[in-house]
């Protein structure tokens, strides 16, 4: 699947809802099931500091391919987490510098990618893009 | 219920507005209050029909605006009762007003191994401007550590004086627990060691009364936006004696006497510490929020909040794994609390979407929140304008983010 192809595919599980509760709970669902980072890396290193909520976030490269896990401290962020690892976990660094991150808007959650949110999401979104340009830089 | 809250709710059009389709509940006050239609209007009517740069023409709208400046100056020191209109600075707002007493009281007095006083709940506009003074002089910041009520122990600050201190500066009233300090005997205290004292009351001047020669601080500071007047308007009170020592702050117009290329002379008091063109609009909608509480009287706006605190504090804490921070004896309306282990940012999103704005963090307190070993709280701060009514579906909001988060 494509990266613009799992972003459809997450647009359409959130358009089954048709209020804000029943997305927000599927979004909590989500956030609650979402493998643990690797306590290991779950270190001030990979933080990534919003004002409010916390992100840990840790990348590896193998393959040609980067490999995210990640955490937040909020049940919310962690739920908004998993879909941004759901779509970029396992692409190439061109791939993921190439993507959009407007699908959060599609489902009615870019609230939550707005820099004043302070919730650490936006940070997140620039540090995957960032491990992508290091890890292309490596390669090359 | 002393007065007539639906009267008083028409007073702030932003009171009808929908949030996400849904009434607005507005439990953000401390942050900032709303602004009744008395102060809308005379910002409008300013800008319509008075509108002048001051102190500097010989024209008919300059006068009539130097003279509107010049009377706010006056409703402020008598809402304060100081003893003279010139110890009365206008400033940007109570940030500003501290940072002014640190860069100019404080880099005149204040020098290497000096000590400065705060405590553990200050905002963290009273605690960086002492940091920033403190680092660039060598001196050194004492914190006055506060108990699990939420007041500070003051038990402990006779100890911390030494000959070495050059001024406390602390809150009246916490932003994040409400505890109403006791500064009568921190100024007592400091007072019989020759240390002038700073309140920071941005918290208490929109709930107490406040008569700065009672009180008999040195240096008092608030906010107008906090007390249903506009943003980027504040005061900064001193003692004329204090302020005729202490050098101009920020240079620029209005604030000089003289001027040549090689030397400049100050301007007299208040004058010396307004530099640049001030914000006429601002300080005369202060001015009309200042007659707006007084009509209602500052004594039963405190009174009817305190009915409201009350009722809220039994509703939220007859629900289980709910704490409350913050029980000091004598506090304002501000409640901040945790439901059980719920992150705050996720319980401020679920408020949101049910149409109540409170906010979650760490309310530019830190410290607080070190001390009680949490990243953040929700709190939920009232104001003259809310009701019982409010509180309920607060309440029941409360109970939701419990189901979807607990």
């Amino acid at each position: 699947m494509t990266i613009l192809e799992q972003q459809s595919t997450i647009v359409q599980e959130f358009s089954a809802f048709d209020d804000w509760m029943d997305k927000y709970n599927y979004l909590i669902e989500l956030g609650k099931s979402v493998p643990e980072i690797d306590e290991q890396y779950k270190v001030p290193n990979n933080l990534i500091s919003g004002c409010q909520s916390r992100v840990w976030l840790h990348a590896a490269f193998r393959d040609g391919k980067i490999y995210f896990t990640a955490d937040s401290d909020a049940v919310i962020t962690r739920g908004l987490v998993s879909l941004l690892i759901r779509v970029l976990d396992g692409r190439t660094p061109d791939e993921i510098l190439e993507a959009s991150m407007d699908f959060i808007d599609a489902i009615g959650l870019k609230e939550h990618l707005s820099p004043t949110r302070s919730n650490g999401l936006t940070s997140m979104v620039k540090q995957m893009k960032l491990y992508a340009l290091a890890f292309k830089a490596k390669s090359v | 219920m002393s007065f007539d809250i639906l009267h008083i709710r028409h007073d702030f059009p932003i009171l009808d507005i929908l949030v996400h389709g849904k009434p607005l509940v507005y439990f953000d006050n401390a942050a900032t209050t709303q602004k009744p239609r008395q102060v809308i209007d005379r910002l409008v009517a300013y800008y319509k029909k008075e509108n002048c740069n001051i102190h500097r023409a010989v024209h008919y709208l300059s006068n009539q605006a130097t003279a509107a400046y010049e009377d706010a100056r006056k409703t402020v020191q008598q809402f304060i009762n100081a003893k003279h209109p010139h110890e009365i600075i206008f400033t940007k707002g109570a940030t500003e007003s501290i940072n002014l007493v640190a860069q100019s009281f404080g880099q005149k007095f204040i020098h290497a191994g000096d000590e400065i006083i705060l405590t553990q709940m200050e905002h963290h506009s009273n605690l960086v401007p002492w940091q920033m003074l403190a680092e660039q002089k060598g001196a050194v910041l004492k914190v006055i550590p506060i108990d699990e009520q939420g007041e500070i122990e003051i038990s402990g600050l006779k100890g911390m004086i030494t000959d070495k201190t050059k001024i406390i500066a602390i809150t009246h009233v916490s932003n994040v627990l409400g505890t109403i300090n006791p500064v009568h005997r921190v100024i007592d205290l400091a007072h019989d060691h020759g240390i002038p004292v700073l309140l920071d009351g941005a918290q208490a001047v929109p709930h107490l009364e406040i008569d700065v020669q009672e009180l008999k601080c040195d240096f008092y500071c608030f906010s107008a936006h906090k007390m249903y007047g506009p943003m980027g308007v504040g005061v900064l009170y001193a003692r004329e004696n204090i302020l005729d020592q202490m050098p101009p702050y920020q240079g620029g117009g209005e604030m000089v006497d003289k001027v040549t290329l090689e030397k400049t002379t100050y301007n007299q008091l208040p004058w010396k510490f307004e530099a640049g063109t001030p914000n006429v609009a601002g300080v005369l909608g202060l001015e009309s929020a200042i007659k707006y509480i007084q009509d209602l009287e500052v004594k039963k706006i405190h009174a009817y909040e305190l009915e409201l605190l009350d009722y809220a504090t039994v509703e939220l804490l007859k629900m289980e794994n709910v704490r409350i921070f913050g029980n000091a004896e004598n506090k304002t309306c501000v409640i901040s609390f945790n439901i059980g282990n719920i992150h705050p940012y996720d319980a401020g999103t679920i408020y949101d979407k049910l149409g109540i704005a409170l906010r979650t963090g760490h309310h530019c307190a830190q410290p607080i929140m070190d001390r009680y070993e949490i990243p953040g709280m929700i709190r939920a701060s009232l104001a003259l304008y809310n009701t019982q009514e409010e509180i309920d579906k607060f309440v029941e909001a409360t109970k939701q983010v419990r189901r979807m988060l607990g």
